[in-house]
């Protein structure tokens, strides 16, 4: 173990800036030359602030927090300017100094806060790993600081959870012993890439509090890291906007939220969901006639377009005994052997309406969506579409079924949920081939660039594979496809989650106006309540695979009736405004 | 971990069940009739047909298939027609030579190639990346028969270095008393250090062979999945807590890009128990697969049953020891297990 690299004496009488970076330009080599993914970037961080880095994707708001580590990937390099730290020259530190100063001085910690953890490799080891590394404690006393560690950041039961591999734990306890392994070597610096992206809006409340309360309590300074405007406002003293590698603006929170002055700055505020706002709104000024809100109330007195009678969903727990084993040890099985994913719930969506289904992740809100898309079985229960139990019709042969055009989905991850080696327009033509009635190449391509017209997608675009579309295109081509069969009921399963604010404004803008022109119903699964009140005429809450509460999503904003839909309500970040 | 073993025991069942009725069928649909084989050149349908009778030929299939399967329970495998020697024995005595030469080729080339890759991984685009791509592609551009050759002639006819390429020990030294039926582990546990010399001696050439041969898939696999592991999000948040290099490319890096290796080496420990059989010709090696060969082209049914058999219930004992293996290795299967 080497010795710790000696840090400069901070504080000395006069205030130096923790972290000060001048003119920072970062180039990527790639295929097609030299990339400037940051261009002469300016900002400092002064001791026991927060600072906050807004952005849309590719801004390069990550890129500068890499530089300032240097843990850039190969093809990256510091191409121009100067980043120090606390006085010492970033730039110009040899690698093993570099590595002294990470962990010990400043961390970091990342979205996908499981895939950050080494899957291999005990939770309790790892946080141990780089303890042992920054010589903070011999290997005898690793163990217990390691438990110490987690017992900071709220894991129940530490000294159990030390022994816990990642896939064990959920997202939101990743993320903690995430914070913890960045706060174990108490760095006097962290920057936090997007922490909470991918974790519900409970969880990023949980897991942003508790950040922000030990950063406090050991003065450090912060960089948070976040495309999510409200997040930054709620938890930081400053904020840096970033658009295309460069900062186009830089205040303090109070004053880039009330008088935002960059245009860039202006687009993302506008488009960002937030209390008493449209979603018509969302759009920037003077994109297209707001056209008029579709005055036909969804006809209540008709009959429901789909009706669920208590449905229940059990699966088998993980780790439970097989048939096999079961024949051998005839002793009961003490724990019971399925988890209950939904739990006898019963809702309708009429003709023509949205109805916005949030919670919590693990809440059962996916499955449920499976079980009407009738993708797996339930339990027991019935599902009612149009006079039909299809309840009834196993999830396999359902597939071949008419039926099956008329329900059809909008998925999470538009990229994944899309062949890579399909383009645009074979992706969208892919229902059409197996389910419709079209026969001929001239009539499919003539439907899929009518379809393509619908969602927006230009024209030139239909022959691109999708790694050469932008995020919000892939959303548009699975959008296509999802309507190429005119299906009467779309499932709609976090559809902008992986979107930026501004994309994510035009595509539910976008599906408001196909429902208008098609008449389709919504099921619009989510976990942020803001972005489905935009969409939805109705409001279902689930929580541990039950509906707490059910109603009109303005009611339900308004005065929300049950603690655990207020708490959900309350754990929404707002820009101060 | 025990009731996992036995239930991963339990699936390999219906795999051998197979493997009896295919092997079984597979020598009933091999061309060539071996009653008229041994009946020899002169011989009339008479003889052929009594011929027939005697090797129990003439009976229906299904007949034959269970005086087959009743003999396997006993565990007799039938009797060579052309050597007339007990398969089983024979098998006995073969199946250690085999494979001690496949595992000291596997070891080598493990040894070889795994460091090989991790450093082509870390330091891509380099000397050692280029050198690990020349080696692998020139290693299975390079049919076993020929690298084999190759090395006799330089080793033991040019340089005069190696012992003439005939069998597992020269003609002077003792073979050890069996205990394993692995010369060099047996030369060792007797103390006979002459033997063990002798026996590594003539081990050597072959075993390289197969290293040559297998060390490009292992080496290729061991650099990509050294690559997908290096570019993961763990091994940034361990670069970024600052951890020494060695600890992110050995704990971090290297464990997890042990696992598709892993399986790679399941698949070429069976790709080199065929290759072994032009190895063993090439080096008079009284290996198993010579074995098989020569009965096959005789028509022979048993000793090839015996051989397909053996070699199946090898293959199975191997995944079940990487299913093992990978369980130690990665936390996550032994929750499905």
């Amino acid at each position: 173990m080497r010795a710790p690299t000696p840090i400069p004496e901070q504080d000395a009488g006069h205030a130096l800036p923790l972290l000060d970076i001048r003119d920072l330009t970062v180039e990527f080599a790639t295929r097609r030359g030299t990339v400037r993914a940051v261009r002469h970037v300016n900002f400092s961080l002064a001791k026991g602030e927060t600072l906050a880095i807004v952005g849309e994707s590719g801004s390069g708001k990550s890129v500068t927090s890499y530089a300032a580590m240097r843990i850039l990937d190969r093809a990256g390099r510091i191409a121009e300017g100067a980043v120090s730290f606390s006085g010492l020259d970033l730039r110009a530190a040899p690698e093993a100094t570099m590595r002294d100063l990470r962990g010990r001085e400043i961390s970091m910690i990342f979205q996908n806060p499981r895939a950050a953890l080494n899957p291999i490799r005990k939770i309790g080891k790892q946080i141990e790993d780089a303890l042992l590394q920054h010589a903070q404690v011999d290997r005898a006393a690793a163990a217990g600081k390691a438990v110490a560690m987690l017992e900071q950041v709220r894991i129940a039961r530490p000294r159990e959870r030390y022994h816990a591999y990642p896939f064990e734990l959920s997202g939101g306890m990743c993320q903690r012993v995430v914070i913890a392994l960045a706060l174990a070597c108490r760095p006097q610096l962290l920057i936090a890439d997007e922490p909470t992206t991918g974790l519900d809006v409970t969880t990023q409340k949980a897991v942003m509090d508790l950040l922000v309360e030990l950063t406090r309590e050991r003065g450090m300074s912060t960089i948070l890291i976040t495309h999510d405007l409200g997040l930054a406002a709620a938890y930081c003293d400053r904020v840096v906007v970033m658009e295309k590698g460069e900062v186009v603006e830089s205040a303090g929170s109070e004053t880039i939220f009330r008088h935002p002055e960059h245009p860039y700055t202006r687009k993302l505020m506008h488009a960002t969901p937030r209390p008493g706002v449209t979603l018509r709104a969302l759009l920037p000024e003077g994109s297209g006639e707001p056209r008029p809100a579709p005055a036909s109330a969804p006809d209540v007195d008709r009959q429901p377009l789909l009706t669920v009678e208590n449905l229940v969903k059990d699966y088998p727990r993980q780790g439970a005994r097989g048939a096999l084993s079961k024949l051998w040890r005839s002793e009961p099985v003490p724990e019971s052997d399925s988890f209950r994913a939904v739990d006898g719930i019963s809702f309708s969506i009429g003709r023509g309406e949205s109805v916005g289904l949030v919670g919590e992740s693990g809440c059962g809100k996916s499955t449920t969506s499976s079980l009407l898309m009738r993708l797996i079985d339930q339990t027991s229960g019935s599902i009612v579409f149009d006079g039909e139990n299809i309840g009834d019709i196993p999830a396999r042969r359902f597939a071949k079924m008419p039926l099956r055009r008329r329900i059809q989905m909008v998925f999470q991850d538009a990229t994944d949920s899309l062949n890579p080696r399909y383009t645009a327009a074979r992706a969208i033509a892919d229902p059409i081939l197996r389910l419709g009635n079209l026969s001929g190449r001239d009539a499919v391509r003539a439907r899929c660039e009518e379809l393509a017209g619908q969602v927006g997608l230009p024209l030139d675009l239909l022959d691109r594979f999708p790694h050469q579309l932008s995020g919000g295109q892939k959303a548009r081509v699975g959008i296509a496809r999802a309507i190429a069969l005119k299906p009467d009921l779309v499932i709609l399963d976090e559809p902008t989650a992986a979107l930026d604010v501004s994309v994510q404004a035009v595509v539910l803008n976008l599906l408001q106006d196909l429902k208008d022109s098609l008449g389709m119903s919504y099921l619009f699964v989510s976990h942020d309540l803001n972005v489905v009140r935009l969409l939805c005429d109705r409001v279902i809450v689930m929580q541990a695979g039950k509906i707490v509460e059910q109603g009109p999503s303005k009611r339900i904003m308004v005065s929300p009736a049950t603690d655990y839909t207020r708490e959900l309500l309350a754990a929404i970040p707002h820009p101060p405004l | 971990m025990l009731a996992t073993l036995g239930k991963r025991l339990a699936t390999a069942i219906p795999t051998l069940i197979g493997v009896v009725i295919v092997t079984f069928l597979l020598t009933r649909v091999l061309p060539g009739d071996p009653a008229v084989y041994f009946a020899g050149p002169a011989a009339t349908p008479q003889s052929i047909a009594e011929v027939r009778k005697s090797l129990g030929l003439d009976r229906p299939l299904p007949e034959q298939f269970l005086r087959y399967v009743g003999d396997l329970a006993h565990g007799d495998l039938g009797n060579s027609l052309s050597t007339g020697q007990p398969v089983v024995k024979e098998l006995r005595s073969r199946l250690p030579a085999s494979a001690e030469l496949t595992l000291s080729g596997l070891l080598l080339s493990l040894v070889i190639a795994v460091p090989l890759g991790v450093l082509a991984a870390v330091r891509q685009g380099s000397w050692i990346d280029h050198i690990c791509r020349i080696v692998a592609t020139a290693g299975v551009s390079l049919p076993v028969f020929f690298t084999g050759l190759l090395l006799v002639y330089i080793f033991y006819f040019v340089l005069g270095w190696a012992p003439s390429p005939v069998g597992r020990l020269d003609a002077f030294a003792t073979a050890p008393p069996s205990i394993t039926g692995f010369y060099l582990f047996d030369s060792l546990l007797a103390r006979d250090f002459e033997s063990f010399r002798a026996a590594l001696s003539q081990l050597i050439l072959p075993a390289v062979t197969l290293a040559v041969f297998s060390l490009a898939p292992i080496a290729r696999m061991t650099r990509a999945s050294m690559l997908a592991v290096l570019s993961s999000d763990f091994v940034r948040t361990a670069r970024a807590s600052g951890l020494a290099t060695r600890t992110v490319i050995v704990t971090y890096a290297f464990r997890n890009a042990m696992l598709p290796v892993i399986t790679t080496l399941g698949m070429v420990f069976s790709f080199l128990l065929g290759a072994n059989v032009l190895v063993e010709k090439v080096f008079a090696w009284p290996g198993i697969g010579s074995y098989a060969v020569e009965a096959l082209i005789a028509s022979d049914f048993a000793p090839v049953q015996g051989f397909v058999l053996a070699m199946a219930i090898l293959y199975v004992a191997l995944n079940l020891a990487i299913d093992v293996l990978y369980g130690v290795i990665d936390p996550r299967v032994r929750v499905d297990g």
